[in-house]
């Protein structure tokens, strides 16, 4: 039996492909202690934190987590309220149109926790994380500190016994970065109990932990309290024992960053900002920014995320045209039109920008060619790029399948491929391990200093900022203060950077202060029970705020159906008029000419210039120019008198069999009508053309009109159509985003999940199907004629159905283009063409009539017709309810099998 | 020239990135063959196994040979019900035609009473009811001539009509259904392709890239449409090539040339629209919403299903204004009569002019909307 509190991997192995993530990693941790994952990127501390979370599937050896084997279900479904997993990246699991305590509450109902319990808890958490008076505000727009603590309010909620960080202070400013660590400190003194585990990339931070576990290539290098790595390797700092502790052939060519002094004769002004001001609505990110920067000068940017660094780089770009002031690129104002001056100039964004699908060596080719390089100066630039950058080996992979240094280091490649002067790179070493990120520096300063390109940089690093010419401290979209670094730790008498610069930040006071923590409260109930209404609940009010926010999403959802339906419903019509047709009349007598008045007096036709001869035909009918042709030969008018019985030829246009079957018909009509009359007029009674006739009697339309019998259809394919597309995006835009973690670290069943974020969608669809009928009723004139409570059960049966068939793409499918295409193209093919709206199920064949048959489509089309053209009683109605529900419990069977509580 | 070689070398990257995503490739395969097979092969706008139901009163000689006379592949065979059955079957949809033959029929035939038969349709189904009535009335016309005539007494139609079909002379509604199809295919295809790659780059951040370099909007987007374009244009020819004229053994009697040609300017129009609507969407959810309405529209009212004539006057002044509304003209008039450049060009005309305007607004709105953010 492993330590009850502490943790145990053997032999743990985890590949994703051919990539070796973890190698035959065993580890004891002990309980209740700040453990720390240290190592460079790429190494496996996400993959081994994902294991430990549960989030993650194990594939080879035994992982025990707080008494237990989390390979088993069972297990893992105790644990999960037990544990807590802040996944990497800024507020990843957080939603971002939700407030800060929209964001804390839904994790409480995630948890079981009834309203009064939530409401202390989440009062206390935002209290002691200091986000108490910003809670109302959208996660979205809070900086990266602000978020990362949400987000530790979230895992805290429940009172876990297992805290998981994955990098979270990455990207995080210094300020706040102290600020999270000395709230962590106190909420360990309330909970002596907890074991946290941190990954970090900053040595700093790791010094304060209590047990450190350095990785490399998917192996374990060392395990330690940071005393002992240092002795251990006999280096001053945990940053240089690392390094001492790689692999020899990855320490080769590492040395300490030196920048040599900058040859100060070129004083020219490469970038200068004069007032720069960007708004966005009411919110001002950038505010009057004033600087300039040198010619082979190396500026730093410093600031926490959102303080309007990247804002400002983009405005200097021309990506952003300023609201005020002006910026000047070798003093030329910068313009979005001007061309000339992009060639100079080489941009970094923040995040990964190039084309995943191309490879390393296409990505720099393709650059090269827009940059306008010679085929000759081409090739060499990319193999000299490739060298240089140390990309070689990597030349023909593609960019996902690198690690993030790798990936980065390919960005600064196609930022300098043009030979710019001037470089603008916005945090390109977030996320990269030290080592990388000093060979990273070298070849900055080798530019500069070399190649006096002028280099504008933004870092979280402060070593990083030490090697800058000059640095700014931005905040809240102002510059805070500009010089040499050692001006700055002198005016504010601070000993290293980093205290100069939080000094800065703590006097333009846009630091929340911290209360304190929370004290333990309550056992937290475990994912007991079937399935839990509140959880249900808990996702399904998260999905209602988030689509209510969505103005423009709802607007398009209710509005899309009734424009379709109007523009459908009337325009899809069988009642055809207006046919155009042109004669040729060769015989020219009293019986011909009338025939043609009879053509043309009806409202069927529309006449065309008559033909001049028999070749006309053709030619009018290929054109275009008419669908019938009406041909009589000479000697019509005798032959008809004399009883010959003459024929009339008309000729039709095939190339629409619709339009050509309806034109038969009438002109057949009409010619019929045309004898009659004919007779009439000679005899003065009716005639007796046919034996007996045949009476038709249109049933459920009496008049025979389109406008009746196809609206019903259209409600039909509207609620199929916008209700499978709500919910075909809503999974795998979480799985791109990266809150679906959520699903995967909570004590959820999968159903649960579903079923709630389903269910605001269903409710949308009922609006909008009430919405349709009033259409229906109101302006297509339609009544009621047969259960009304069929169709509304027929109704909310069909909308389940399609919200789970959106559901069932939404598991299968991994990009959102996918789902897209996948919900508008299986959907709308069978729907218009093999569900009766149009063509009789009836005359369809075998094969096609059960692909029909196995869709819903079909079944509420009965329905529909059934009760608004039918006038039919649910009795007779009721076995397409029943497939229907059928086909809600089939699409949840299959989504709840294709969607993966765990990664891979 | 130097715009060229860029528009050229993106389109190119497009072409790479459409290459690698599989499930994008099997979906246009499966639009292209499966999709256009099944609708062509399944659907029948003639009257095509109809299910027949009679109610014979009379069980004489002329009733029988009336039974008799609805034949396949028409009408499934007649089934014989009692009159109680008739409105529960048609409640059903068990059968869209139900003729009752009252009793004394014959006798009153034959005495030449003029006495009626009444057909009952299932008028729900718009065109199958139409045509299938004048078919049953024309049928049953013809047996009761026949029957009269043996009888020893002379037709009584003094003159008589023939209608012919040009370029489908059977009016097969197959012909008509496989090329519409892969029409219609082509607009809903473009429409996404083309905007959800705007998107797409948007989400990525890869757009914010290429507007830093020394590019123009207006080559970035000419890129897109070239390219997803050029895949599209080729699936629909090759679609006709191999699965119209091939699997389903269609003779479409035009042009492929021709009509690869007026395919190229139509998808400049589609794809200018979808990367249009992209513009007007932040996220993928809105974009997926707001582009149903559209290619629906497209796809239904541009005259592949039902004739535009049949529209209501103010709808059919606005189809004009839709790619699609020419773009079916041309292709019902090039690939079904043979029609050349000197008899379309007005549509083609008129589908570029369109896709013009497309490309103007998508620009200004392109510009407008992609650097922010």
């Amino acid at each position: 039996m492993p330590d009850e509190a502490g943790l145990r991997l053997r032999r743990v192995s985890h590949r994703y492909g051919p990539i070796q993530a973890l190698e035959d990693v065993s580890l004891t941790l002990p309980a209740g202690q700040m453990v720390g994952l240290i190592g460079p990127d790429g190494v496996g501390k996400s993959t081994l934190l994902g294991l430990i979370a549960g989030v993650r599937k194990i594939q080879h050896g035994y992982v025990a987590v707080l008494g237990g084997d989390m390979a088993d279900p069972a297990h893992r479904a105790t644990a999960y309220p037990r544990i807590a997993y802040m996944p990497q990246g800024l507020g990843r699991n957080l939603y971002p149109t939700l407030s800060v305590r929209e964001n804390v509450d839904f994790f409480g109902r995630l948890f079981g926790q009834g309203a009064r319990e939530r409401a202390g808890r989440i009062a206390e958490l935002l209290d002691s994380t200091g986000l108490g008076p910003f809670a109302e505000r959208p996660a979205g727009k809070l900086s990266g500190g602000m978020k990362q603590k949400l987000s530790l309010c979230c895992a805290l909620i429940h009172d876990p016994d297992l805290l998981i960080l994955d990098e979270p202070t990455t990207g995080v400013d210094p300020l706040s970065r102290r600020q999270f660590w000395e709230l962590i400190a106190r909420i360990r003194t309330r909970r002596p109990g907890m074991t946290v585990i941190t990954a970090t990339a900053y040595m700093s931070e790791a010094e304060g932990f209590d047990h450190l576990v350095a990785m490399d290539a998917g192996r374990v290098l060392a395990t330690g309290t940071p005393g002992e790595l240092k002795s251990r390797t006999g280096c001053a700092t945990l940053e240089d024992a690392f390094v001492a502790l790689l692999p020899r052939e990855k320490r080769a060519g590492h040395r300490k960053v030196v920048l040599p002094p900058r040859d100060r004769t070129d004083r020219a002004i490469a970038i200068e900002a004069d007032g720069l001001t960007m708004r966005f609505g009411d919110f001002t990110a950038v505010d009057h920014v004033s600087f300039r920067i040198e010619r082979g000068e190396i500026f730093g940017f410093l600031g926490s995320n959102g303080c309007g660094k990247t804002t400002t780089m983009k405005m200097l770009t021309g990506l952003l045209t300023p609201s005020e002031g002006h910026a000047h690129l070798f003093g030329q104002e910068v313009d979005t039109a001007d061309l000339t001056i992009r060639g100079r100039v080489g941009y970094m964004s923040q995040s990964f920008s190039l084309y995943s699908e191309l490879s390393v060596r296409q990505n720099l080719s393709l650059h090269a060619q827009l940059f306008q390089l010679s085929p000759a100066r081409q090739r060499a630039r990319v193999a000299e790029l490739l060298e240089r950058f140390d990309l070689a080996d990597v030349a023909s992979a593609r960019p996902e399948s690198l690690p993030l240094g790798l990936r980065q280091r390919l960005q600064l490649a196609v930022a300098v491929l043009h030979e710019p002067e001037m470089l603008i790179l916005d945090e390109p070493t977030s996320g990269v391990d030290p080592v990388a990120r000093d060979a990273f520096w070298e070849l900055l300063i080798a530019l500069s200093r070399q190649d006096g390109v002028t280099i504008f940089i933004s870092t979280h690093f402060m070593n990083e900022a030490a090697r800058c010419d000059r640095i700014s401290f931005m905040h809240a979209g102002r510059v805070l203060a500009v010089g040499t670094p050692q001006e700055l730790c002198d005016m504010r008498g601070a000993g290293t950077l980093e205290d100069a610069f939080i000094a800065y930040l703590e006097d333009a006071g846009g630091q929340e202060d911290t209360g304190t923590p929370s004290p333990p409260q309550g056992v937290v109930p475990g994912a007991s029970g079937w399935l839990s209404p509140r959880r249900i609940w808990a996702f399904a009010r998260r999905e209602a705020v988030e689509l209510l926010r969505d103005r423009i999403r709802l607007a398009f959802a209710l509005l899309g159906p009734m424009v379709l339906m109007l523009a459908v419903g009337f325009g899809i019509s069988f009642d055809v008029k207006n046919l155009t047709y042109a004669a040729l009349d060769q015989d020219q007598s009293a019986e011909s000419r009338a025939f043609l008045r009879q053509l043309s007096s009806s409202t069927y036709f529309a006449e065309k210039p008559p033909m001049e001869n028999l070749a006309a035909i053709d030619r009018r009918l290929r054109a275009g120019d008419i669908t019938l042709a009406v041909v009589i030969a000479p000697g019509f008018g005798h032959d008809l008198l004399s009883g010959e019985r003459p024929e009339v030829a008309a000729w039709l246009d095939g190339s629409n069999t619709v339009r050509a079957e309806t034109a038969r018909g009438y002109v057949e009509a009409a010619f019929l009508s045309y004898l009659a009359e004919l007779s009439r007029g000679e005899s003065g009674t009716t005639p007796v053309l046919s034996s007996a006739r045949v009476v038709p009697r249109f049933r459920y339309n009496q008049s025979f009109e389109s406008a009746y019998a196809i609206p019903p259809g259209v409600l039909m394919m509207m609620l199929i159509m916008i209700p499978t597309m709500l919910t075909a995006l809503g999974i795998v835009r979480e799985k791109e985003m990266g809150s679906i973690t959520n699903l995967y670290a909570a004590p959820v069943r999968k159903l649960e999940f579903l079923l709630g974020k389903q269910a605001p969608y269903i409710l949308l669809a009922m609006v909008s199907f009430v919405l349709l009928l009033a259409m229906l009723l109101e302006v297509f004139g339609l009544r009621i004629q047969g259960s009304l409570g069929a169709l509304v059960g027929g109704a909310v049966l069909y909308v389940t159905a399609a919200t789970g068939f959106g559901l069932v793409i939404s598991s299968f499918v991994r990009s959102q283009i996918a789902a897209i295409f996948a919900s508008s193209i299986i959907v709308m093919i069978p729907t218009v063409n093999f569900s009766g709206m149009l063509y009789p199920v009836s005359t369809l064949d075998r094969g096609t009539r059960l692909i029909g048959e196995a869709f819903p489509p079909l079944y509420f089309q009965r329905i529909s017709t059934g009760v608004f053209n039918k006038g039919l009683p649910f009795e007779a109605l009721y076995p397409n309810h029943l497939a229907l529900a059928g086909f809600c419990v089939l699409f949840w069977v299959l989504a709840v099998v294709l969607l993966k509580k765990q990664e891979a | 020239m130097r715009a060229l070689g860029n528009i050229f070398r993106l389109g190119v990257k497009e072409l790479y990135s459409l290459a690698r995503d599989p499930v994008l490739m099997g979906l246009i395969l499966y639009t292209f063959t499966f999709a256009v097979f099944t609708v062509a092969n399944g659907v029948r706008t003639e009257v095509r196994n109809a299910a027949v139901a009679i109610v014979d009163e009379d069980r004489s000689g002329i009733s029988s040979r009336i039974i008799g006379a609805l034949l396949p592949p028409y009408f499934k065979p007649p089934r014989v019900i009692s009159s109680q059955e008739m409105n529960p079957a048609m409640d059903r949809g068990d059968y869209s035609f139900v003729l009752t033959i009252p009793s004394g029929f014959q006798r009153d035939l034959l005495a030449g009473k003029q006495p009626e038969i009444q057909l009952n349709v299932d008028a729900t189904a718009m065109t199958l009811a139409g045509n299938g009535t004048r078919y049953i009335q024309r049928i049953v016309q013809t047996e009761l001539e026949r029957f009269v005539a043996e009888d020893g007494r002379q037709s009584v139609l003094p003159a008589e009509i023939v209608s012919r079909a040009r370029f489908n002379p059977n009016l097969e509604s197959k012909w008509f259904l496989a090329v519409m199809q892969v029409t219609g295919n082509i607009t809903i295809l473009s429409v996404i392709l083309s905007g959800a790659a705007v998107i797409r780059e948007r989400e990525h951040g890869t757009i914010e890239h290429l507007l830093v370099m020394p590019l123009r909007p207006i080559e970035i987007m000419l890129a897109k449409i070239w390219a997803n374009g050029l895949v599209i244009v080729s699936a629909a020819v090759l679609s006709l090539v191999l699965v119209v004229r091939g699997v389903l053994g269609i003779p479409v009697p035009g042009s492929v040339a021709v009509f690869a040609m007026g395919a190229g300017v139509y998808l400049f129009a589609v794809t200018s629209l979808g990367i249009m609507l992209a513009t007007f969407a932040r996220t993928m959810p809105q974009f997926g919403l707001l582009a149903i309405p559209v290619f629906v529209v497209l796809y239904m009212l541009s005259g592949g299903m039902t004739p535009l004539e049949a529209m209501p006057e103010p709808l059919h002044t606005g189809m004009q204004f839709s790619p699609a509304t020419h773009f079916t003209s041309f292709a019902q008039a090039v690939l079904y009569r043979g029609a050349g450049l000197d008899l379309v060009w007005r549509d083609l005309l008129a589908v570029a002019a369109i896709g013009a305007v497309f490309c103007a607004l998508a620009l200004y709105r392109f510009r407008r909307t992609m650097s922010v953010g």
